[in-house]
Order: structure tokens, then sequence, then C-alpha cells
């Protein structure tokens, strides 16, 4: 079943005032797995996710996602089937209203009404945030904003879901909330953060990306706990590590 | 508190009244956009030298106020603040138009005065009406009424965004004032100088701003088209609504009700 | 300066909500022809950025008076003619909502004199011609001054045109002019100023920026000018209808927006109906005795009170009576539905 992979296959990517971002990264993420990305600041993560929905081409190799090989033809069916949730959720909720915000991107994929209004609520409430269903996001707490973007994604269905830096300036209790989230769900998924306790209670496996290039992929357990590898790239081991 | 965050406040006031929940606020926006503007229609119509007539009109705006349970405080505030460019103009009317109008044992009063007088209770009532549209009005009601009465989707969307963003970015930009200020000790106004590079500084992370969103719009499969789904429906209580303001409205316009109450007990 | 509602006669908000709302839906076709998908929120946020930029105020250098941005310059110059119209629109319409700032029979008015002005006047006619892609600095300066200069002129001059055909202000146009266009001169000044200082700001910093702006903005070619003079042409005969319109038939508007707001034949006969029924309440209430109810009077008594020289002083007296009484009245209905609404929970 090839359904839900994604693979990255040398893959470079250079932004068009030069900046080089990736140089050559390569690795596959299997249905089901979820996978925490993890690295110094400017090291690419970032580019990475934008590549998995497709807003942005590799310069050179091969990303598949799924059936799909990622071209200028395929990328919006790609954008379908990966939903990705962005760092600043205030640049993510652009509608007036939680509703409309959501109800978004099932409304562009052309369902009906009823079955708009139903994916709607189901998202809401599997993000744990249907009570905000008619506010407007610019009352809403950051935590509540993170939980409606990811509401935003899931109500499209994506067989992956992508997140990029997801527990930046939560607070404890809404990170928590977060981690139990993200526990329950069946996707694949993919995180980067450089919240390590939220990669190790959440994913099984960790890629270090260091200047553009995969330089470590493994159980998460395993990569991080090795300290001269989290040295080297910014890292630090994970607080509930450090306690032993 | 700086003036920069005063009115910044004061809009997200307005803003969070307009979720309360009341008889007025879940009228439907159409009904009470086209009440509004039939109110400020028949208020203006008026001949200048009217002030008596228009009086009964005040039951309209104290109808929304305390329907809707708004404070009176707020609106009368919001008054004092914005009245000066109608008093700059109305007030010259009793300096250029001094033809005796009325006289009330001995004391003669001009013309000018009187319209004058009509001017600010004009301004009160239709600033006061607007207010309240928007206090018992979600700004989303607002624009979706605006969409379904054929105004043009561009512009429609355009208010979206706008309302949606202005929150954010007045945020950014109170805070960066602060930060100003903070350095800046005690000059009150910013020199134009700073003022330039602040909003050069806004403008910037306003255009990667509108980037990231792009981003965010496409990866939810957005084709240049946003699509908007119909909520409200005008049922018996806004039809009802609608014909009883309408029909005092005219009553009120057509008869002087205040003369002949005043001529009964005078 | 924000045109106001009070100051306004319903047909000259009207005529100016028409050619507003008019230029509006012209503007939105033209966009949706070109429509670049990452205008959309372009147009969004930089509207949000000229309504927050608006709420800083800066010191006017030498007067120690402040003053705030305007931004309808900036956003033509940033977006172009079409875009920046209804980006400018929503500003305003987000103004008159929040701020209150003129009302929302002004709004037509204000459209025009802040939007359509500098966006299809003083854009196409003064900047463009001035500023060309490789335009320095000091050249740039130059044009946003002058076009702001001649924008405020022209929309403050609309202001004074828009109060006096309304009728309701005695102020004689001389005067008018002369007190509202020096001032209009220096505000034009610091708002060229700050114009110039914002677009060389961050064509200095940060140059892409601009040039990726450009880029989605549509039709960046040159306007034709035939389309721009039947705007203009539009514009002419708009106003010179309505001074027509007032020069005939005396600034009282009132009988010709009730006809045009409720329609007209039936009008009589409900009034009369109405008439009535209020009579045989009346006289079962016994609450106005002598009142005699001008049935047949309509017609004269609201359009005579403008040329009435004289009033006798028991109106002026039922006046105020019945002005406290109706007050009286109205602050016991707004209490008696707060106590209602207390009463039920």
């Amino acid at each position: 079943m090839s359904h839900h992979i994604v693979e990255f296959k040398d893959v470079y990517y250079t932004y068009p005032d030069g900046t080089e971002a990736l140089k050559g990264v390569t690795f596959r993420i299997h249905h089901g797995e979820s996978v925490g990305i993890v690295g110094a600041n400017g090291t690419g993560k970032s580019t990475l996710i934008l590549q998995m929905n497709g807003f942005l081409l590799p310069t050179a190799g091969t990303i598949r996602i799924g059936d799909l090989q990622l071209d200028k033809k395929t990328r919006s069916e790609i954008g379908k089937k990966v939903g990705v949730v962005f760092q600043n959720p205030d640049d993510q909720l652009f509608m007036p209203t939680v509703f409309d915000d959501v109800s978004f991107g099932p409304l562009n994929m052309g369902l009906t009404i009823e079955r708009v209004i139903e994916r709607v609520d189901e998202a809401l409430r599997t993000a744990g945030c249907y009570e905000l269903r008619d506010r407007p996001p610019h009352h809403l707490s950051l935590g509540q904003k993170r939980a409606v973007t990811i509401a935003a994604v899931i109500s499209m269905q994506p067989d992956i879901l992508a997140m990029d830096e997801p527990a930046a300036s939560l607070d404890p209790k809404a990170r928590r909330q977060l981690i139990t989230l993200l526990k329950g769900f069946k996707h694949t998924k993919i995180i980067t953060s450089h919240d390590l306790d939220l990669i190790l209670d959440v994913c099984e496996r960790c890629i270090v990306i260091a200047n553009g290039k995969v330089k470590a992929d493994g159980p998460a357990r395993e990569i991080l706990l090795n300290q001269q590898l989290l040295d080297e790239n910014n890292l630090e081991l994970p607080l509930s590590l450090q306690r032993r | 508190m700086l003036a920069f965050d005063k009115e910044y406040f004061n809009i997200g006031f307005l803003d969070t009244l307009s979720y309360k929940h009341s008889f007025v606020h879940s009228l439907d926006p159409r009904i009470k956009l086209l009440t509004t503007l039939a109110f400020i229609l028949c208020v203006v119509s008026f001949p200048k030298y009217e002030v008596f007539q228009i009086i009964p009109f005040f039951f309209f705006p104290v109808f929304i106020l305390s329907a809707g349970n708004i404070p009176l405080k707020f609106i009368l505030k919001k008054l004092l603040v914005v009245s000066p460019f109608v008093l700059f103009v109305g007030v010259f009317n009793p300096v250029f138009d001094t033809e005796a109008i009325y006289s009330l044992n001995g004391f003669v009063i001009s013309k000018g005065w009187v319209s004058l007088l009509s001017i600010m209770i004009r301004f009160i009532l239709t600033v006061s009406a607007a207010f309240l549209l928007i206090a018992t009005t979600s700004f989303m009601g607002l624009c979706l009424a605006l969409e379904r009465m054929k105004v043009p989707k561009v512009f429609v969307v355009q208010l979206l965004f706008l309302y949606r963003y202005l929150f954010v970015l007045a945020g950014e930009t109170m805070r960066l004032i602060r930060a100003v200020n903070m350095r800046a000790f005690d000059r009150k106004n910013l020199s134009i100088k700073l003022f330039v590079s602040i909003t050069g500084t806004l403008f910037m992370k306003t255009i990667e701003r509108s980037e990231r969103i792009y981003q965010a719009m496409c990866s939810r499969g957005f084709d240049g088209e946003i699509r908007l789904l119909k909520r409200y429906k005008i049922n018996f209580t806004d039809t009802v609504f609608a014909l009883a303001t309408i029909t005092v409205f005219i009553i009120l316009r057509k008869y002087d009700i205040t003369n002949m109450l005043g001529r009964a007990l005078g | 300066m924000h045109m106001s509602d009070a100051l306004l006669s319903p047909a000259v908000g009207s005529i100016f909500w028409a050619g507003s709302l008019g230029i509006i839906t012209y503007c939105a076709r033209k966009l949706k022809d070109h429509l670049n998908g990452s205008l959309v929120p372009l147009m969004g946020v930089i509207g949000a950025f000229i309504f927050a930029a608006q709420m800083i105020n800066f010191t006017i250098p030498g007067t120690g008076s402040s003053g705030h941005l305007g931004g309808g310059m900036i956003l033509a110059i940033l977006l172009g003619h079409y875009a920046a119209l209804i980006t400018m629109a929503s500003v305003l319409t987000v103004q008159c909502l929040f701020f209150a700032d003129g009302g929302l029979l002004a709004l037509g008015c204000n459209i025009w004199n802040l939007g359509v002005y500098p966006c299809f006047i003083v854009y196409p006619l003064i900047y463009r011609p001035l500023v060309r892609s490789g335009s320095s600095p000091k050249r740039i300066a130059t044009a946003s001054v002058l076009s702001a200069l001649i924008g405020l002129q022209l929309g403050s001059f609309s202001v004074v045109l828009e109060t006096l055909l309304s009728g309701r202000s005695e102020l004689p146009f001389n005067t008018f002019i002369l007190l509202m266009q020096p001032v209009h001169l220096a505000i034009g000044l610091v708002e060229g100023f700050v114009t110039a200082g914002v677009i060389n700001f961050v064509k200095a910093a940060r140059p892409e920026i601009l040039e990726s702006v450009l880029s989605a903005r549509p039709l960046s070619a040159d306007i034709s000018i035939r389309k721009l003079l039947i705007i203009l042409l539009v514009a002419a005969i708009l106003t010179g209808g309505a001074l027509s319109w007032f020069s005939s038939s005396n600034p009282d508007g009132l009988e010709w927006s009730i006809e045009k707001v409720f329609g007209k034949p039936e009008l009589p006969e409900q009034e009369n109906m109405i008439a009535s029924a209020l009579k045989a309440v009346q006289e079962k209430l016994m609450f106005l005795p002598d009142y005699d109810f001008p049935s047949n009077k309509i017609d004269n008594s609201s359009a005579s009170d403008k040329d009435s020289s004289f009033v006798d002083p028991g109106t002026s007296v039922s006046g105020l009576v019945g002005s406290f009484m109706v007050l009286g009245i109205i602050f016991i209905f707004g209490f008696g539905i707060k106590v209602f609404k207390k009463s039920r929970g």
C-alpha cells in the first residue's frame, strides 16, 4: 500500500533571492508514521513543509506523495492530500469567523452545503473547539487559534498532516492539550519543532536536519538521547530525559 | 494610556458588543441595515429649520439601545469625539442667518440658532444610528447582508479581509508604538520621520504577511473565488420589525406629533 | 475632512451614494477580469495597514498640532487605481461604522471625496505621467506631494459643494472656500511628504517588495485616456445634474426622497387612512381634544416651514412642551424595555 507515503529523493531548493535552503534531502515516511523534524534555526525545516503540499516546487530532485509525483500539474491534487498547519495562526485564520474559516477548504472542494456543515462540525469537535464555532478569530487565545487551524486543516480530510512549530508560544496547558490531540490522530504526521519533549511524546521517529541536509534519521528515543548529535545542532536533551 | 491604545480598545469594545445576544442582535442584518438607512433618510429629509418634529425620532436609537443592551455611556462618549467638523460648519449658521423665527416671552431666537440646533440633533441621531447598527450586528453579518444585496463580491471580500486583519495589524502597530514611546520618553506624538519609518516597517511586515496568507489560502484549495455560506433568513419577526419601524418613520415624518402633544397640553 | 450626515440633504447624499457605488461596481468588474489570486489577501491586509496607520498621530512640524495619514495616494501608487479605489472604499466603510466618521449616508460622499479623486483623477493624470519605474526618490517625492496637494484640494472643494448643495449650512460659498482650501493645502503638503516618505522608505529598504506588489496588481499598463474622460464626464453630469436640480426646485429634498424611498402614488390615501385612524383613536382617548389633523393640508404643511418667516409664538411654546413630552415618553419607553428584560431574566 503506497497510499500515504511521503518520499523525498535528493531534493534541492533555492529561493529566488539565492538562499540555498535544501541541499539534497532524502527520506521516506510510511503510512501512519509520526515523524518529528528537528534542527537549528534556518536549517530549512519550514521550506520542507512548504514543499509537502506543493506550495514550493523543488529546484532539483523528486517528491512523491502517495502515488503522485509533485509537479505543476499535481500540486493542487497533492494539496488536498497533505494538510499543512503553519507557524502563525493569524496568517492561517483569514476569515472573520471560525465557522467561515473552517468551511473555507470544504467549500473549495465543491461539496454540498450539508456536507460542508457536517464536515466543519465534525472537524471542530475533533479538534475540541466546537464551542468556538461562531466566534471571530481575534477574540481567541493563541491555544484556541491553534486548535482552530488544526480543525481547518482536518476538515479537508487530508491523508497526511504536516505542522510547522505547532506548540510555539503556547502556555503549558494548551501545549498539553495539543499533544493529547495530536496523539489521538491516526493520520501520518510530520511535525517540525524545537520542543523536543513534544516530539518525544508524539513521534516515534525523528529526522535531524542540518544545513539543508538530513543529518540523522531514526527512532525518536535514540536520536533525542544522543547528546553529541543534539549539541552539534543547537538542540538540548528533552527536559523529561534530563531529570534522569 | 496612549491615544492609539485607546482607539484600539474602543474598536475592540464596539466589536465585542456586536457579539452579544439580544432581540436586536438576532434580527437579520439586512433588515437592520435597511431600517437604519430609512431612519437616516427620514431624519435628514426634514427642512433645515425643523427641530421639534425630529425629536420623536429618538425613539429608534433608544429602542435599539435598550433592547440591544448597549451601554448609553459608550455611545455618548463616541458622539463627543466625532462632532468637531459638524460643529465647525454649523456654528456659522447663527452668524449668517440672523432673522428672527421664534419669540418666547421676549426672547428672540434667530433662524440660525434653530438650524444649528437642527443640525446637531440630526448629527446625534444619524451617528448614533450608525454606531448602534454596528454595535448590534456582527461585521460578518453586515458583509453577508451586503453580498445578498448584490454589492460587488470583490468589495465584500475586501471588507472581510480588512476586518479580519484590522485587529491583527492594529495590535502590531500598538506594540510598535509602545516600543517607540518607551524610548522616546514624554514626547506625545511621533515626528514625521519616525512615523514614516514605523509605517514603512509595518508596511513591509504587512506585505510579507499577505504572502503567508496567500500560501495558507492556496493550501486549502483557493482558486480565486471566495465562497461564503448563506446563513441568515428573513423570518416573521424580521418582517414585522421592518414594517413596524418603517411605518412609524413615515407617520413621524408626516405628522408633527410633538406639536400635537404640545398643543394638547398647552 | 469627512462629510457628515447631519449636513447632507437626502438628494445629495443619494446622488453621491449612487456615484460611488457605480464606480465600485465598475472597479470590481475590471478587477474580476484581471484578478490575480494573491491580490485578494494583498488588498485586504493593505487596507488594514492603512487603517492602522491612520490611527497613529504624528506631530506636524512647526505647528505643534497633530495629523494623521489619509492614505488614498499611497494606495493608488501601490495598488493601481482599480484595486486602490476598492480598498479605500472599504477603509472608509469600516471607519464610518467603527468611528462614525461621517455616517452612513455621507459614506457615498466620503468615498467620492477621498477615494475617487486620488485614485481616478490625480493618480492617472498627475502621478503616473511624472514617475517612471526608474525615477529617483526626489522625483517620487515631488510627484507625491503634488498629487496629495491636488487630491486634497479636490476633496475639500467637493465637501464645500456637497454642503452647499444640501442647503443645511448658511456658510456663503466664498467664506467656506476660504476656510477649507488653505487648511487642506497644509494637510495635503503633510500627506504628500508622508506618502513620499513611506514609498521611498520601502523602496530603499526592500525594493523587491515594491516590485512584487507592483507585479501582483492588475493592468499595470497605461490606462486609456478615453475611459478616464468618460468617467470624468459621468462625474460632471452627476454634479451638474445635482446642481441644476437644486437650482430649479429649492433644496427641500423632502418630498423627493420620501417618494423615492417609499413609492409615491399610494401615499396620500394611506395617509388619509392613518389620519382617520389616528383621529378615531384620538376621539376615543380624548387625549388631543382640539387638534385638527391636517389630512388635506399635508402638501403645504411639510414644505411650507422653509419659507415661513413668521411663526406664531404659540407654535414654539407647544413645540417646546411637546418636545419634553416626547422625550419623556421615549425615556420611559427605553426604561420600560430594560425593566421588562430584567424581569424576564
